[in-house]
């Protein structure tokens, strides 16, 4: 900034000096306009004031205008904001006649009187003349415009304003923004601008004020600020330190220091949240087979094509209604239950139920049940991956600071999972079919004995456990590509996650998958994603063979299996 | 004692073993007349490529075998050895590699072609050794050897058995499947090794260097079956046996029921070892799909097909299958899955004992168990 204005002060001096003059004229100017704007003194100012200016605009050069901009918002009347904001989008017009302005409303064509708003018809091209500007004048327009915004109503446009004012931070922009800082009511406009006030005072002579702005700096977590601190305390080339002041130094390092443990702290937060999300897709992919390994003890091959099953659910009905994509999703979800969970049913009576008690048989027959799901899916949708559009709602991020931003798509996935998993526990501890199936579970020739009709129960359970597998290929779909083989890279994951979590424990399940997820993404940064997956699996071929049972093993007979 | 042992490995004791070893022999005879003598406008002449097809299916065949050993002699379902049988292929591999010397792509007389596409300056310390051919034999030996010696020690220690044991032996081939995918392991990554030239002094191009080694496959096939059957009929075979049927009565008898399985597990590593390093140089490929988990689950839908706990069965399951497999992809790409799937769910479902069990069950009504 500063450098860039010395080199124009070599080339152009009396460019400059107008420039100069001109910025110290507007900072008056600003002042009195942040004291005016939104009192009655500046509706009085009325048309009298306004028209003269208005009138020399036409014919005016580029240091004119400046200065007649410079008039205009020195008014204070409130008019002048669209016509400024006009002139730098290039619809402010002139008549050729009588040097009358006029505000092009630009998907029209028509005109409106720049003053009284009032409509003007239309004219013909040779009569009017765009007003021009050049970008120095663009530059002073948008800070012009930016303080009118900073009394706008809507935070946001506030927000946008202050930002745009830092974006310049000269002197005068720095005096409007210090006058108007004790007024803002806004917390987080107000922080934006005590910031950017701060960042400038770095720059101040007085060691005082560097020292107050860097107190007022810390544990702010703008990249900006880490820089500018970073650079106060370097040594310069000459070798002494940049900043002069000792105490300005100690206190930039320390705030240095507690930006640094923020940050820390930040991205832990964020391995932590993100380690959860894939123990999430873990979990998601694991709970329907802890039903059906779990709970009734079959080794289910084609469980990973269930999700592919339900991923491809997904698509389908995002065909199905194009226009809504938002709500598509929340149509898959259960859609893809039912869908899985139809497919699970006739694996169950087809083959499955003949299989009870030989689960390395089940194991191969379900195997081959995978093997036609993905070729079937080969045949009916191609062999290439298929593209499931995220909606709105599940794109973009939670920014909570400037160093933790979590994607919803993230966020959303923990707590879908949960979800599931609380319904799951609610359904198999409070429900009469969720009695049956731990009856059939625990003593499937007593639970017989009692009434129970053990042959439906293991059906819906198996439907259940796939309708699981469906919705969790649901939440993939948006999360991988939906292909043929979208499955396959799920199963070794899953069937690892029920074992490690104890088989026939929910909670387990539950725990272990998370645990999984987080380790492997603290790993992730050391070893690299491919590394961390590997180191995750030899732990858990040694986990599984210092504890067969997992972390939660069945107590009682039934362990002893 | 030395007596009866042999009888019971005698063909006399064994017709399905000596129908499969007849078959066998005359194979390893006929086919190299058939592609030597036979002249090639006859209908008679077998191609090159047949004959490398044909070695393709007896290794498959060793390598069922070497399942059918854990599986159906002691009820260990493996699924992943196809592991075993990728670290015999690897092994072999790195000679193969090694064996390019100066005549690769970039010239380089130590460093194989992707090591020097890798930027990789000198040779990593594994490699070293797998210029000498008996070294990589030993290495086919003991590199599955030893891995299923420590996983096996550590599993059968702690009695992970059933589909816990399935399920972390899936686990191991597909980590070994991430690893070798990455290029920083030093093993051609995705790409894995090809290109080979010669073996032992001789071009692996060569038809005479193509019916030694056919030849030696079927010898190989040959032996591993008369071990296995050596194995499963000796006094340990039948202890392990038993293992099968009922591991806590053959424990309570005294037997160290974790011994047996850990030397029939590593016995059954390094014969699929042997059959990856008989295939690598025949095919003149490997890479890290070996080690997927869903190769590994098909090896043991061979020996299921064929008909478990015959041996032979698996050898004829694998070929069958394989058979079945060239001819489909070829003919009708997209319906061998479908055939693939509704195998292993008819054979599970409806012929527990492979299509060996339907014939013997068909001859024999009563011998049913």
């Amino acid at each position: 900034m500063h450098a860039a204005f010395g080199r124009r002060l070599e080339n152009k001096p009396e460019r400059s000096m107008t420039s100069m003059l001109w910025a110290a004229r507007l900072l008056g100017a600003l002042t009195l306009v942040a004291a005016l704007l939104g009192s009655v003194v500046a509706r009085a100012a009325g048309d009298q004031l306004l028209l003269p200016l208005m009138q020399r605009l036409p014919a005016a050069d580029y240091a004119e205008k400046q200065e007649l901009i410079q008039q205009l918002v020195q008014t204070g009347d409130p008019r002048v904001r669209p016509i400024l904001a006009a002139l730098l989008d290039g619809s402010l017009l002139s008549r050729a006649g009588d040097n009358r302005v006029f505000l092009l409303k630009s998907s029209s064509g028509k005109l409106r009187d720049a003053l009284s708003g009032a409509d003007a018809g239309s004219l013909s091209a040779e009569e009017l003349t765009k007003i021009g500007v050049n970008n120095q004048l663009r530059k002073s327009l948008r800070v012009a415009l930016a303080q009118f915004d900073l009394a706008d109503p809507d935070t946001a446009v506030r927000l946008a304003a202050v930002k745009e004012m830092l974006r310049a931070p000269d002197p005068a922009v720095l005096s409007a923004l210090r006058a108007r800082v004790q007024e803002e009511k806004d917390a987080s406009v107000r922080r934006e601008m005590e910031s950017g006030l701060a960042l400038a005072d770095l720059d101040s002579d007085d060691a005082a004020r560097r020292l107050a702005a860097i107190g007022a700096l810390s544990g702010n977590l703008n990249p900006e600020v880490f820089n500018r601190l970073s650079a106060m305390v370097e040594l310069s080339a000459d070798g002494n330190p940049v900043e002069a002041d000792a105490s300005v130094r100690a206190a930039a390092v320390s705030a240095l220091r507690a930006i640094d443990r923020a940050r820390t702290f930040y991205a832990g937060v964020q391995t932590l949240l993100f380690g959860l999300s894939q123990g999430s897709i873990l979990v998601l992919a694991a709970i329907g087979l802890a039903i059906t390994f779990g709970v009734m003890g079959v080794i289910n091959m084609a469980h990973g094509e269930l999700m592919m099953v339900g991923a491809y659910t997904t698509y389908v009905v995002q065909q199905a209604m194009p226009d809504h994509v938002g709500a598509s999703i929340l149509v898959a979800i259960p859609a893809a239950f039912l869908v899985s969970g139809a497919v699970g049913v006739a694996i169950e009576r087809g083959i499955v139920r003949f299989l009870y008690g030989r689960p390395l048989e089940t194991l191969l027959a379900t195997f081959g049940v995978s093997l036609l799901l993905q070729q079937a899916v080969r045949d009916i949708f191609s062999a290439n991956n298929r593209s499931v559009i995220t909606p709105q709602w599940l794109s973009g991020s939670l920014e909570i600071n400037e160093a933790l931003a979590i994607t919803y798509n993230h966020l959303y996935i923990i707590f879908f999972t949960l979800a599931i998993f609380f319904l799951l526990l609610l359904v198999l501890r409070r429900t009469r079919f969720g009695l049956e199936v731990r009856a059939v579970a625990q003593n499937r020739a007593m639970a017989k004995a009692m009434g129970v009709r053990t042959e439906w129960i293991d059906a819906l359970t198996f439907g259940m456990g796939s309708g699981i597998a469906g919705m969790a290929g649901v939440a993939l779909s948006q999360l991988t590509n939906v292909g043929p083989n979208l499955g396959q890279s799920y199963i070794v994951d899953s069937f690892m996650v029920v074992v490690f979590g104890g088989v026939g424990n929910l909670w387990g399940t539950q725990l272990g998958g998370n645990a999984l997820g987080v380790v492997n993404k603290l790993l992730e940064p050391v070893s690299g994603a491919v590394l961390a997956k590997i180191f995750v699996l030899v732990f858990l071929i040694l986990f599984i063979q210092r504890r067969p049972r997992g972390l939660f093993p069945q107590k009682g007979r039934v362990a002893e299996g | 004692m030395a007596e009866p042992r042999l009888l019971r490995i005698a063909p006399g004791r064994d017709p399905g073993g000596r129908v499969f070893l007849v078959l066998l022999t005359l194979t390893a005879v006929l086919v190299p007349l058939m592609y030597f003598v036979v002249p090639e406008t006859s209908a008679l002449h077998l191609s090159g490529y047949t004959v490398t097809l044909l070695a393709k299916y007896m290794s498959y065949a060793m390598l069922a075998i070497a399942v059918d050993l854990i599986w159906g002699y002691c009820g260990i379902l493996s699924l992943g050895h196809g592991a075993f049988f990728a670290l015999g292929g690897y092994a072999m591999g790195m000679y193969l590699m090694r064996a390019i010397g100066a005549r690769g792509v970039y010239g380089d007389p130590v460093l194989p072609d992707f090591m020097v596409f890798l930027n990789w300056k000198e040779l990593p310390w594994f490699w070293h050794g797998f210029d000498q051919f008996w070294f990589a034999l030993l290495m086919v030996l003991l590199v599955p050897g030893l891995l299923a010696l420590v996983f096996g020690f550590f599993a059968f220690r702690s009695r992970v058995s059933g589909v816990y044991l399935s399920i972390i032996t899936q686990a191991l081939t597909y980590a070994l499947m991430l690893a070798f995918f990455r290029n920083d392991m030093g093993f051609g990554g995705n790409n894995g090794f090809t290109d080979f030239k010669d073996i032992a002094g001789f071009p692996l191009q060569d038809p005479a260097t193509r019916v030694v080694l056919f030849a030696c496959t079927a010898i190989a096939l040959g032996a591993s079956y008369l071990l296995c059957r050596f194995v499963v009929s000796s006094r340990a075979g039948r202890v392990i046996q038993a293992v099968r049927d009922a591991e806590n009565r053959a424990r309570f008898l005294g037997f160290r029921v974790e011994s047996y399985k850990l030397w029939v597990f590593v016995l059954s590593a390094v014969l699929a070892g042997i059959a990856g390093a008989l295939y690598v140089p025949q095919i003149g490929i490997i890479n890290p799909s070996e080690f997927s988990p869903a190769n590994s689950i098909e090896i043991v839908i061979w020996v299921a097909i064929g008909g478990r706990g015959t041996l032979y069965g698996a050898a004829a399951g694998a070929v069958f299958v394989n058979y079945a497999k060239t001819y489909f992809t070829a003919v009708l790409p997209s319906f061998w899955l479908y055939a693939l799937g509704t195998l292993f769910i008819v054979v599970t479902l409806f012929l527990p004992r492979g299509i060996i069990g339907a014939i013997g069950a068909v001859r024999r009504p009563k011998a049913r168990p």
